[in-house]
């Protein structure tokens, strides 16, 4: 139902002549798509990963950087993408996973900050101003920069991932991950490869954070190292909690709550951040396991 | 290689470590006592850094800001423990940085609508604008110098603190073992609370300290807090010698690293590839530290849980 709801929106938003939410539907999938792969390395694998801004950066600096030199090809520049995300995740997560707890939460973000300065030291590519995207990567019958064309296209990979992610957390994989979160030893006694199951769900994570990242400069027309920076990974873990950890639906219920809110109070008062994060006190003190488990609750009490 | 130069950024080095160690004793001790992850320590020290700026002008002393902005940033801080933090230590991590990083949200907005989107300026004491001669032949601001002296004294006081009192003694047994410090009838919650009184001052005096060489400005606890967990996750969970250590060591490291690794690269490299590359490692230089602190020893140099 929510599907058929998100097809029908850019045709009732322009009858409506508001094809601006368009573009705001647009960046609510794109971070429901990063919150989503936050959500397997976080609600499905356990680590609590403090870095993930950097996939979702280095997604978009992969774009942006290949449109600069001349290919504009969304077939080619978007899977690159994903690999650029895929490879740093592998290298991160090989390092990272030796450590635990809030050690690990610690080295992610560690080398998020690594990769954040690097951006800034690409004079090439705009150092610390960033770079404007040069044009919107285009796919063959499709014309991206019309506005509701690439939403369509950001809806049909939201859609695919969200498929991916619930056809892995079923199978035997996403069983494994789970007994690994719950009682690690007890996997390892199993036999088993422990590590290699929660890197691979890690470099996972990371791949798809590369594609949101795709889109994101694609959406924005400009990237900064500021999209990796820490305040970034934030904002990201934030909106996971905020829809819900583990829960499918977890991320764009997340993405979907605090963009909306962003919007809705930014046009209200210049202190929007402030009613933000009184709204994030008020769930966690009020509501930890976010909107999904509100949901779950209601449904049971109905 | 100049050898004064060398030994100016040395003293550099050690002036932001010592800064660095301010802010990272608090945060470490909350860290390892509370098991909480506090991201609102960097509010902390703007709160601190912007009460300290204002007082200065009010009073038109230095001198007297100094204490009333510690007293006050700790009286903030002790409310913020009572208050709100409090309930979060049974609570997962996840749940402590989404509340303080809404802490730092609701921060920012307020010390915005209080003082306005503007930098504040905060000079050096009078007494201190010159320059003194440390090494003979080479003179260095006073002011500096003054920090360093304030940062040694602290680091003794909390040794002194730590180790040689009954306070000290709960708090390193709050920090090796929570639940059995529990179970021995320390009064954990008014311990935390001073612990946390005692946190929020230190970052008042980091802030003062160095609000007359950076600018006072919204987000300046952002980018420090960073430095401090790095600062943290080296030394080791809970730890101050740790905290100390771990300070030193990455106060030095960028320092040194952004001053010298430029001209050291352009030795071996091309002089473009070394231009290129020389910020750029300097930059990363501490969380490359840290990375290879971690993969080698992934609880850190002094373990305070053992």
């Amino acid at each position: 139902m929510v599907l058929v709801a998100a097809v029908g929106f850019p045709f009732t938003a322009e009858a409506l002549g508001s094809g601006y939410y368009v573009g705001v539907a647009t960046r609510v999938m794109i971070y429901a798509l990063a919150a989503s792969s936050l959500n397997l390395v976080l609600g499905y694998g356990g680590m609590i990963s403090f870095g993930h801004a950097a996939f979702f950066g280095a997604g978009a600096y992969t774009v942006a950087i290949l449109a600069q030199e001349g290919v504009g090809s969304a077939l080619i520049a978007w899977p690159l993408a994903v690999a650029v995300s895929v490879a740093c995740a592998i290298v991160i997560g090989a390092i990272s996973l030796r450590t635990r707890g809030l050690y690990f939460i610690m080295i992610t973000l560690a080398f998020a900050q690594m990769l954040y300065y690097f951006f800034v030291s690409l004079k090439a590519y705009g150092g610390e101003d960033g770079i404007n995207l040069a044009a919107r990567s285009h796919l063959p019958g499709i014309d991206l920069r019309d506005e509701t064309a690439f939403y369509f296209v950001v809806l049909a990979i939201l859609a695919g991932c969200l498929y991916l992610l619930r056809r892995l957390a079923a199978s035997r994989f996403g069983a494994v991950l789970r007994g690994i979160r719950e009682n690690e030893g007890r996997m390892t006694a199993l036999g088993y490869p422990t590590y290699r199951y929660r890197l691979v769900c890690f470099t996972l994570g990371g791949g798809i954070a590369g594609l949101a990242g795709a889109l994101i400069v694609n959406q924005h027309g400009f990237i900064s190292p500021n999209l990796l920076d820490w305040t970034q990974s934030g904002t990201l873990l934030i909106m996971l909690i905020l829809g819900g950890v583990g829960w499918l639906y977890g991320g764009v219920a997340g993405a979907a709550a605090m963009l909306l809110l962003e919007e809705i109070l930014s046009h209200w008062t210049g202190y929007w951040k402030l009613g933000l994060g009184l709204v994030l006190l008020f769930v966690v003190l009020r509501a930890p396991g976010g909107i999904g488990s509100w949901l779950a609750r209601d449904g049971a009490r109905g | 290689m100049n050898a004064l130069l060398l030994l100016e950024q040395a003293l550099n080095g050690l002036q932001f470590g010592l800064m660095l160690f301010l802010l990272a004793a608090g945060l470490t001790l909350v860290f390892g006592i509370m098991d909480m992850v506090n991201l609102a320590h960097g509010s902390l020290y703007m709160i601190g850094a912007y009460l300290a700026a204002t007082l200065a002008q009010a009073t038109g002393s230095f001198w007297i800001a100094l204490p009333l902005a510690m007293a006050l940033t700790a009286l903030i801080g002790m409310a913020l423990e009572a208050g709100l933090l409090r309930k979060l230590y049974e609570r997962d991590h996840l749940s402590q940085v989404l509340a303080t990083f809404a802490l730092i949200l609701i921060a920012n907005d307020l010390v915005r609508m209080i003082w306005g989107p503007q930098a504040m300026m905060l000079d050096a004491p009078r007494a201190l604008a010159g320059t003194i001669e440390i090494i003979p032949g080479a003179p260095y601001p006073a002011f500096r110098a003054f920090i360093i002296g304030v940062g040694l004294a602290v680091a003794a006081v909390l040794y002194w603190l730590i180790v040689r009192t009954r306070v000290g003694a709960l708090v390193r047994a709050g920090a090796s073992n929570r639940e059995m410090a529990l179970a021995l009838g320390v009064n954990v919650k008014r311990l935390f609370t001073l612990v946390f009184g005692l946190g929020a001052a230190l970052c008042a005096l980091a802030g003062a300290m160095l609000g007359p060489l950076l600018a006072v400005q919204i987000g300046m606890g952002e980018s420090i807090l960073i430095q401090a967990f790095v600062v943290v996750v080296i030394g080791g969970i809970g730890s101050i010698r740790g905290a100390l250590v771990g300070a030193l060591l990455v106060g030095m490291v960028d320092t040194i690293g952004r001053a010298f690794l430029p001209a050291l690269l352009r030795g071996f490299l091309t002089n473009n590839i070394a231009d290129a590359l020389g910020p750029t490692l300097a930059a990363m230089a501490v969380y490359i530290l840290m990375a290879a602190v971690l993969y080698w020893k992934p609880t850190g140099l002094f373990p305070a849980r053992g």
